[in-house]
């Protein structure tokens, strides 16, 4: 019998035609060269569905060679349903290893956390972004937060913050906190929890942003300055687990998920997978370093 | 502990996936043929093509089989294949008045040249759920289509000719409104670079053609009904075959095929604004691939709408429009919501809770004193 070849399709390395991908390099060095500056770009459908991770995966896609290493984590778990499709994606497309392990990986992607490992000046850290207008709270023109951010204009985000201190005596934003890059551009750091934000600042690692949706990528290159929007007399803090230990590993300073058992009783446990792990091994992964988090350490010693 | 949890996640994908297989098949029946799924449900086919991007019936079809007949997941499934095809080629504009019209339709004039003609066409069918479907047979379909050709006296054919359009006589008479030498008339390919608004018409109608039905629907009605002034006119409404060409290398334009596509012109009064003003007609245009007349209207209701900006009618605001109507986006993200969010959750827990407390802790302070 002879074998239907009508619709055998033969996908590109990295799943992305090369034209596309080189497309999505220059725009991603026009990031790097302008930090906190979003940069439209194509952004093709993937066989992922919009809002699952496709600006993530475009950026990991068009940088990622045969010797990568790939991480992925949702939540901070490389467990999560859909990281574990984007890795079996990314798997099936390229061939590359990957890993669980957040020191061995070369590029990682994630959804809504950064590892609690710190970063490496060869690693690359990749963001799934579902709405990269930080302004977008304060003004649903993209028209207008693009002339916004050109004039760095950023009086009605002040003002929002101001307005949530007066309304419920803090500044009430939770993840995805706004954040000031290089001095110059707002940026939404995608929405990490608060306290990730403080390991954006100064690090060593690459910071790639891509926001597949809205078709926008945005970056932080090394050693660059991140602050968090404050004022002088109402800071930026951290989420507060008020000295809560991990049930599993008595770690008091890693960001924890709060559980639920089937009795009702509520537990916490560390939330990044990989250095769940890593401490009940007694491996001692090396944390990232920031004031606040150094606060904790300074409280409990 | 990890890969442990790893693999549960990707045994769970598996196993789901395997019994979403199964749904599909479990009644064990006889599995759809493509051929049946292009012949029999042609207009959800021409819906996936349009909203996929992509102008090809059979593997609009496998697509919809693949997906249990769900035209959002099918357009879906096509726009990422399309995605992997390069783009090798731009045809020359299609010109829809070389058309071999199937329908063509006007609603401003009772009688225009070439006359109306409905073609295939439900709208003055009764909806009355025929039964009789439940028992057709192939040799009833055989019965039908062997009719229906003998009815039709091939010698009797009129030749094949080409139509000119309803527009024209308006243009002719000097009642359209001219093309506003302002208007941003630059090219782009929205499947190539981000849209950026203001966007140009031709991003515009880029947009509108893949984006989703219903979601055109509920923007055009929307500016019919209450929330706009737009009650256009149907100047033209055609449905047919139109030859695709592209120029070669040498600079030769050449016939690749025809395509199917539907077309409307919708004609709306101008606003005057100005006293000196003179009063005109605009034309607010459509095309889609395949049969759908409800798209094509409706594109052009919010073509001409878009092209009056005003942010108090959700149909005149290019931004809300061209975003809110674009199926596959809107879809992913709307779906996305069942993804976990236990981190950012936490993140809002956090601060519901300490500002509970602070709540709680000024109340507390100052209900003594009103108590004195």
């Amino acid at each position: 019998m002879v074998e239907n070849k009508k619709y055998v399709n033969k996908y590109n390395f990295a799943f992305i035609d090369e034209a596309t991908k080189k497309e999505i390099r220059r725009k991603l060095l026009k990031a790097i060269a302008i930090p906190g500056y979003q940069v439209p770009y194509s952004s093709p459908e993937m066989p992922i569905a919009r809002g699952w991770g496709t600006g993530g995966l475009h950026v990991t896609l068009a940088i990622i060679g045969a010797d990568d290493i790939f991480k992925i984590i949702d939540q901070g778990s490389d467990a999560s349903v859909n990281a574990c499709n984007l890795r079996n994606f990314v798997r099936d497309m390229t061939g590359v290893k990957t890993t669980f392990d957040t020191a061995e990986a070369t590029i990682i992607q994630t959804r809504h956390r950064i590892t609690e490992e710190e970063l490496q000046a060869n690693q690359i850290f990749v963001y799934q972004v579902p709405q990269p207008e930080p302004l977008r709270g304060v003004e649903r023109y993209e028209n207008k937060t693009r002339q916004m951010h050109g004039e760095a204009d950023y009086a009605k985000m002040w003002v929002s913050l101001y307005e949530q201190f007066i309304t419920h005596g803090d500044i009430m934003l939770g993840a995805g906190y706004p954040v000031k890059v290089n001095d110059r551009y707002i940026m939404a750091p995608s929405p990490i929890p608060r306290w990730d934000v403080p390991n954006l600042n100064h690090s060593k690692a690459i910071h790639l942003f891509g926001a597949g949706r809205e078709k926008r990528l945005y970056a932080v290159p090394p050693h660059t300055k991140v602050e968090a929007l404050e004022f002088e007399d109402v800071k930026f803090h951290i989420e507060n687990f008020n000295g809560t230990k991990c049930v599993k590993t008595g770690y008091h300073k890693a960001f924890l998920d709060e559980l639920y058992f089937d009795d009702g009783s509520k537990h916490f446990l560390i939330n990044d997978s990989n250095f769940l792990d890593k401490l009940s091994e007694n491996l001692q992964p090396v944390q990232h370093s920031n004031p606040y988090l150094n606060q904790i350490k300074d409280e409990k010693n | 502990m990890g890969y442990v949890a790893v693999k549960g996640g990707s045994d769970a994908i598996h196993n789901s996936l395997e019994l979403v297989e199964f749904y599909r098949l479990k009644d064990a029946v006889q599995p759809l043929e493509i051929e049946q799924i292009k012949g029999q449900l042609r207009l959800a086919v021409d819906k996936v093509m349009g909203e996929g991007g992509l102008y090809s019936q059979e593997y609009a079809a496998i697509a919809l089989k693949q997906a249990e007949g769900e035209v959002f997941e099918a357009a879906f499934i096509i726009r990422a294949f399309r995605t992997t095809l390069q783009r090798r080629f731009y045809s020359e504009t299609i010109n829809t008045r070389d058309m071999f019209v199937k329908r063509k339709i006007s609603a401003s004039f009772r009688e225009i040249p070439g006359g109306q003609i409905l073609g295939p066409t439900r709208d003055y069918s009764q909806r009355i759920l025929d039964s009789s479907k439940a028992f057709e047979t192939i040799e009833d379909v055989k019965k039908f289509v062997e009719y229906f050709k003998l009815s039709v006296d091939e010698n009797q054919l009129q030749e094949i000719i080409q139509y000119g359009k309803v527009i024209d006589l308006l243009a002719n008479e000097g009642l359209l409104k001219p093309i506003n030498p302002k208007e941003d008339r630059k090219l782009v390919d929205i499947t190539r670079e981000a849209i950026k608004f203001p966007a140009p018409r031709s991003a515009r109608l880029q947009m509108l053609a893949r984006a989703e039905t219903g979601g055109l629907m509920a923007m055009g009605y929307s500016s019919m009904r209450g929330f706009g002034s737009v009650h256009p006119t149907v100047g033209e409404l055609r449905y047919g075959q139109v030859p695709v060409k592209l120029k070669d290398p040498s600079g030769r334009i050449r016939y690749i095929g025809k395509i199917e596509v539907t077309e409307a012109e919708m004609i709306a009064s101008t606003s005057v604004s100005k006293k000196t003003e003179i009063p005109s007609y605009t034309v607010g245009y459509g095309l889609c691939f395949g049969q759908n007349d409800t798209k094509v209207i409706c594109m052009g209701i919010l073509d001409t709408t878009m092209r009056n900006p005003d942010a108090s009618m959700p149909a005149n605001d290019q931004e809300f429009v061209l975003y809110h109507t674009e199926g596959i986006e809107s879809m992913g993200f709307t779906n996305h919501l069942k993804l976990p969010h236990y981190v950012t959750f936490q993140s809002g827990l956090k601060n519901i809770r300490e500002a509970i407390e602070r709540k709680t802790a000024t109340q507390t302070q100052t209900s003594p004193s009103k108590a004195e």
